[in-house]
């Protein structure tokens, strides 16, 4: 095992050269590092200006998403190993416009998540003391496996097509959506509809179904889009035999 | 490693701040790098350049629907044009052309196939069934058609 491993840090400082630059920094390599720790080791004794978000360090948080050697992965679940001799090549994620360093504006996202209402809406309230909504085990199982997004935007960052075409709602919108969708206690199906339906909703997702390769929680966004895309089909249909039913 | 005196902290009165050299940066306020996409983004990664191939070969797929269509149209012209046409058909141009006509349909429907699980969710006697089930059910569907079709043709 080597000693040290190199790593190529994208710097972008908008004060400085205004151009990003690759910045290469030697970190000593220790077995169990994580791509995180490499960089909090260049933080801490080598550069402290390097900027880049994280918290948890547990896979939880979701914030250390970043692209390491081309993949978009979470820092604190990257093992230095694989990668060796290097040089380790980390970026800040696709897709979403860099403030400094490692670090991209998500703005866009949580105005899109906001969109989708990923809430529980109700037709009509029911209050505390008429108790609470039960449900079984398999309602649950329906839209468990989406409620696990961390909004690491790895999904995003994997999309070419939320980069070519930056309207796109994109996957973990479109997945939390699902998740309420799919929930027994919502009702909230019709006013997501308009948001999901339209041109840069579910149908700007040509299927390239990188999302769900690189999502460090099994959401499948990929799956639950073509799910909605099969089910608007077919509301759309029943809206045409049954007068008076809106699609 | 970088041997240095100093680690610089990040503040701006530090001596080691890269100096605000850019004009055009007020602080405090962003100023996004956006990068743009390569016309060849697709070639970035295997997995894309794949995707991009599927979408490219549902042109072979329109071609091969309005191919039978024209010929049944031929057909409807009586023998000989029919005989003319697959005269025709069986030039060396006419032939290496169908011959990739044929790789790009199998390579569309194969990556077209396997995709289905994803948008496919059934639930038989309450339990989900396996993405598996689903590929196979849709590749029986086709050799078990094909095959009809063979039997057919076989059996004139
Ligand atoms: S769907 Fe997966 S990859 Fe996308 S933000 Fe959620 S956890 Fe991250």
């Amino acid at each position: 095992m080597p000693d040290t491993v190199k790593l190529e840090v994208f710097r972008y400082r908008p004060e400085g050269e205004g151009e990003p630059l690759y910045e290469t920094f030697e970190v000593p390599y220790r077995d169990e590092w994580m791509v995180l720790d490499a960089l909090n080791q260049i933080k801490d004794h080598q550069d402290g200006t390097l900027s880049y978000r994280w918290a948890c360090r547990m896979g939880v948080c979701g914030s250390c998403g970043m692209t390491v050697n081309g993949e978009p992965v979470l820092t604190c679940a990257t093992y230095l190993e694989p990668f060796l001799p290097g040089p380790i090549r980390v970026e800040p994620l696709h897709g979403f416009p860099v403030i400094r360093d490692l670090v991209g504006d998500l703005e866009d996202f949580v105005g899109k998540l906001q969109r989708v209402k990923p809430w529980i809406i109700r037709e009509e309230e029911r209050s505390p003391s008429e108790g609470e909504y039960l449900q079984t085990p398999e309602e649950m199982d329906a839209y468990k496996r989406y409620s696990m997004c961390i909004n690491c935007m790895l999904c995003y960052a994997a999309c070419p097509i939320y980069e070519l075409e930056p309207g796109f709602i994109g996957p973990a919108a479109i997945a939390l959506a699902q998740r309420y969708n799919l929930d027994s206690r919502d009702e909230g199906a019709r006013e997501r509809h308009e948001v999901l339906a339209e041109h840069e909703g579910v149908w700007s997702c040509t299927f390239v179904g990188e999302c769900s390769i690189v999502c460090p929680k099994d959401v499948d966004p990929a799956g639950a889009i073509q799910r909605y895309k099969v089910d608007a089909t077919l509301d759309f249909f029943r809206s045409l035999v049954t007068p008076g039913r809106s699609p | 490693m970088k041997s240095q005196a100093r680690i610089p902290t990040g503040r701006i009165s530090d001596p080691g701040y890269p100096q605000a050299s850019n004009p055009e940066y007020t602080r405090h306020h962003p100023r996004w790098y956006r990068r743009h996409m390569p016309i060849f983004w697709w070639l970035r990664k295997f997995a894309y350049t794949k995707f991009i191939l599927r979408e490219l070969t549902s042109q072979p797929v329109m071609y091969a629907t309005l191919f039978l269509l024209g010929k049944v149209w031929v057909l409807s012209r009586g023998p000989e044009a029919y005989e003319i046409f697959v005269q025709w058909l069986s030039h060396p141009a006419f032939l290496a052309f169908h011959a990739l006509v044929l790789v790009g349909l199998l390579f569309h429907t194969v990556t077209w196939l396997n995709l289905t699980p994803k948008a496919l969710v059934l639930r038989v006697a309450g339990r989900k069934v396996p993405g598996w089930a689903i590929v196979g059910a849709h590749y029986g569907a086709w050799l078990g058609l094909s095959g009809v079709i063979l039997w057919i043709l076989a059996g004139r």
